[in-house]
């Protein structure tokens, strides 16, 4: 045995002499009453109780607490042991930031705003016969195309928005059409997918052929049991809920059973249900469901829908159901809620799951561009609707400027860098910076501010309370542990 | 366990350096040929009368030997004496026969995908678990008889390995015999294992990936997240560093790399957050193999410091194989039994023992799941092994 060192021949330095270590970028943010989540560049985390946190951030951790060796191992602090941390940091960094060189991916084309259903919470539908008021034309619908196809991204969604999109089924048809033949024309032609967002209540054979045809993903919407879903969303007839159920059934069996998802909208008749609208997505056969709460756009705001609850009983209606969720995970149902899952992503990953929310720099334009009815083009879906409300500031231009002009806006650019959390006030000390995004919309609607006072900001408010809820749930859990991390792996 | 390497008798005078001879037992070989072959010689004891003349061996049992031959026939045919271990020699395999050392090494048989050529026993690590333990010697020889063999291979085989030691030590020879085997043997794949320090200088990195062999992987240990631990491990300070810079250079050029982790006493209290790390850091890397203690080498001398038996840790291997799955990584388990694993990582158990020294126990006849299972190193029978090895029954729920 004399032949081989003991562990301390090689931990010796810097042993428990301190102040030999340095530390690498990383913050905090309280957690629990004596205790911190710690978040290095890359967004890993570990939890800190407060001594060991003072004594790391002072230098005086001593080698052999084991707290020093995971901070060690997960690149909060580097020692003579090992200089492969910043290395390892930026290759993280690079991968979580890869998508914004490859530029915008998403682009969703506004068909029309007529919509048979008079949503009160809805941003910005129609009531209207008159076509040429509230449709797309074609000349811009063909400039779309162009600037769509025109993005360096190699894999481009073209994404149909209403109204009700399918109103516009003659215009949809051309956009697929138009761009698949252009797209083969290309020098290297991109990976080229569409999405329609639907109620599905005015869907027909013809239009789903013409779906099966192109491989047309199907994107609905669905509050919940058949009493919240129709008084949630009154159409004539007050059938919405018998044609959303009719349609995902016809969809699934003409399309594939994976070929359709839904959305749900939170308002205040939803808070007390939040099981019956989960056990709804299950007996329709839904994976897991995205808990949304109402926006603060569009008529949300004049029917004072969006405030007819505060964030709190929003929380407690998300908590409430995630906690479910897991629940149902633990009996064996395979079942998640997606805007944790995406959440997770960022927190158990080197991935970014790119959306838009949650991005920074923010993910408006970068992530998604709207191409509107009226040949407006927007940085993203909210700054359609603000727009709708008289609030221009995120119009980049119209679909007849070029590529270029749109996406150096001024205006676009200055939010981009104003918003970007890493040096936004309160956000650049953050411990969830890594795991959250930028929202100028958001903020700008609120606070006429791009970056906004987070401590005013719903937003931050909202995010806050759910990142420290997954942490929670995952550390006091094994197995909530091993389900957010197959949440957080798409699997 | 089969006996691929020991002492022999020599009969012969002719010969003083070592060569390596293809085994044949076809005594009518056209003479031109025969140089390059050890005729191998079952007969009954005595029924031999005469030696064919021209093999570049022959090699006969002890009780093939007739009373009758002349003592300068034995001489002037270069005949060795096997003992009863080398039965199982078969026709096209390779043999080294070293005449002045009267050693005989089997460097290739013919019937087996478990053939690895060793390359050197010099090292830069000093690994606590070592299962070839390092020698200063020059053994340099090894190198220049890799290349000869690469070409006397079948260009049939499958698979084939390179070890050691540490088979980078020789620079620009390792990238050459790299080069060799690709164009020798292009059908075969090559893996080769490395404590992969040598891949932190980038040029060499790049060197191999330029061979741009087509089927090519190479396998490099971390035994964790704790650059200490690491090193402590392998014995070597800094060691950590250029092994990770080594495989990150490597990823970097588009080699494949297998990340190989042996779980022991000193590996497995951050084994899961090694998993962690590996899932985070080097997602990109193309296979880990979670791996059992063969008991040989220095394994035996620091046994103490090492055994842990695997039953005690089957939920924490549970644990890390769940971190790489879940990560979408390629993970498998070598080197554990069924029986001590638990059900959930049946999938990523590997029969992955070289045939030679593969064995089970006798308790494992009865077992049903004898026949998915990977077995032990014939080094676990003989020393240590599990002590909660229990045969599966059929209508046994024990693992359900």
């Amino acid at each position: 045995m004399s032949k081989f060192q003991p562990i301390t021949f090689y931990s010796k330095e810097p042993g428990n002499v301190s102040e030999q270590y340095q530390l690498l970028p990383f913050r905090f943010t309280r957690f629990e009453d004596s205790s911190y989540v710690a978040t290095n560049i890359a967004g890993e985390y570990t939890i800190l109780d407060h001594s060991t946190l003072q004594a790391f951030v002072n230098h005086k951790l001593t080698a052999t607490d084991p707290a020093y060796i995971t901070l060690r191992a997960k690149h909060f602090l580097s020692d003579s042991h090992s200089q492969m941390g910043p290395d390892l940091l930026a290759i993280k960094v690079r991968t979580r930031h890869e998508r914004l060189a490859h530029w915008t991916g998403l682009h969703i084309f506004v068909l029309t705003l007529r919509c048979e259903h008079s949503c009160p919470y809805c941003q910005v539908s129609r009531q209207s016969e008159d076509k040429d008021a509230f449709d797309m034309s074609l000349q811009h619908a063909e400039r779309g195309i162009a600037l769509a196809l025109e993005s360096p991204n190699l894999n481009i969604k073209i994404e149909f928005q209403g109204g009700e999109s399918f109103l516009s089924f003659d215009m949809m048809k051309f956009i697929v059409e138009t761009a698949t033949v252009l797209n083969a024309k290309l020098p290297q032609p991109k990976n080229l997918s569409f999405v329609a967002a639907t109620n599905l209540a005015v869907i027909t054979e013809e239009m789903l052929d013409f779906c099966a045809a192109y491989n047309i993903d199907i994107s609905t919407s669905l509050d919940g049991p058949r009493d919240l879903h129709n008084k949630n969303r009154p159409r004539p007839g007050k059938d919405s809920y018998e044609r959303t159920i009719a349609g995902i059934d016809l969809v699934r069996k003409r399309l594939g059973r994976d070929k359709v998802n839904a959305l749900m909208t939170t308002t205040l008749a939803s808070l007390p249900l939040v099981r019956e609208i989960v056990d709804e997505y299950l007996t329709q056969g839904f994976k897991g469901i995205f808990f949304r709460p109402l926006s603060p756009y569009g008529f949300a705001i004049k029917t004072k829908f969006f405030r007819a609850y505060n964030a709190e009983q929003w929380l407690k209606f998300y908590d409430d159901g995630l906690d479910y969720i897991i629940e149902l995970n633990r009996y064996g149902v395979d079942f998640r809620e997606y805007y944790a899952a995406t959440i997770l992503t960022k927190m158990l990953t080197s991935q970014d799951p790119g959306y838009v929310d949650l991005m920074s720099p923010a993910g408006i334009g970068l992530g998604a561009v709207i191409y509107n009815y009226d040949g407006a083009v927007y940085a993203s879906d909210e700054a359609r609707m603000l727009a709708e409300m008289g609030d221009m500031t995120f119009k980049l231009g119209t679909v007849e400027d070029s590529f270029e002009t749109l996406f150096t806006n001024d205006v676009f650019l200055m939010a981009l860098e104003e918003s970007f959390a890493y040096s936004s006030p309160q956000c650049n000390d953050c411990a969830f910076e890594p795991w959250c995004g930028a929202d100028p919309v958001f903020h700008w609607g609120q606070q006429q501010d791009f970056s906004g006072k987070k401590w005013e900001s719903e937003f931050c408010h909202r995010n806050m309370h759910i990142f420290k809820g997954l942490v929670s749930r995952m550390e006091t859990d094994p197995f909530v542990k091993n389900l957010f991390m197959r949440w957080a792996n798409g699997c | 366990m089969l006996k691929l390497r020991g002492h022999v008798s020599y009969l012969g005078s002719r010969d003083q350096v070592p060569k390596l001879l293809h085994i044949t037992e076809n005594r009518e070989l056209p003479r031109a040929l025969r140089d390059r072959y050890a005729l191998l010689d079952r007969q009954e004891a005595g029924r031999l009368v005469s030696i064919p003349e021209g093999f570049g061996a022959v090699l006969v049992r002890r009780t093939g030997i007739p009373q009758a031959l002349e003592e300068a026939e034995y001489q002037k045919n270069e005949v060795y004496i096997l003992p009863d271990d080398y039965d199982y020699l078969a026709e096209g395999d390779i043999v080294r026969l070293s005449p002045r050392t009267k050693h005989m090494s089997v460097v290739f048989r013919r019937g087996t995908p478990n053939n690895s050529i060793l390359l050197t026993e010099r090292c830069n690590n000093y690994c606590l678990m070592c299962s070839q333990p390092p020698k200063n010697n020059n053994d340099d020889w090894l190198l220049d008889e890799a290349f000869d063999l690469v070409r006397m291979l079948p260009n049939d085989t499958e698979n084939i390995g390179l070890t050691g030691g540490e088979p980078t030590i020789y620079g620009d020879g390792f990238i050459s015999l790299v080069a060799a085997v690709k164009a020798n043997l292009p059908n075969t794949s090559l893996d080769v294992l490395s404590n992969g320090r040598s891949f932190a200088n980038e040029d060499f990195a790049r060197k191999l990936a330029a061979v741009d062999h087509p089927n090519f992987q190479i396998g490099i240990p971390l035994y964790s997240d704790d650059p200490v631990t690491h090193d402590y491990v392998v014995q070597a300070k800094g060691a950590y560093d250029e092994t990770l810079q080594g495989i990150l250079n490597l990823k970097r050029f588009g080699v494949r790399v297998e990340v190989r982790i042996v779980i022991h006493k000193q590996t497995l209290p951050r084994l899961v957050q090694t998993c962690e790390f590996i899932s985070r850091n080097l997602l990109f890397v193309d296979h880990v193999a979670l791996m059992g203690l063969e008991i040989t080498g220095f394994t035996r001398a620091n046994l103490d410091a090492l055994w842990v038996d695997p039953f005690s840790y089957r939920d924490v291997l549970s644990q890390a194989v769940n971190v790489l799955r879940t990560a979408g990584m390629n993970v498998s388990v070598y080197n554990h039994q069924l029986c001590v694993v638990n059900k959930d990582v049946e999938k990523e158990c590997r029969k992955a023992i070289s045939d030679w020294k593969n064995e089970y126990l006798p308790a494992c006849d009865s077992c049903t799941e004898k026949a998915k299972c990977g077995g032990f190193f014939s080094t676990q029978i003989l020393y240590k092994h599990s002590d909660y090895i229990k045969p599966f029954n059929s209508g046994s729920v024990v693992h359900s």
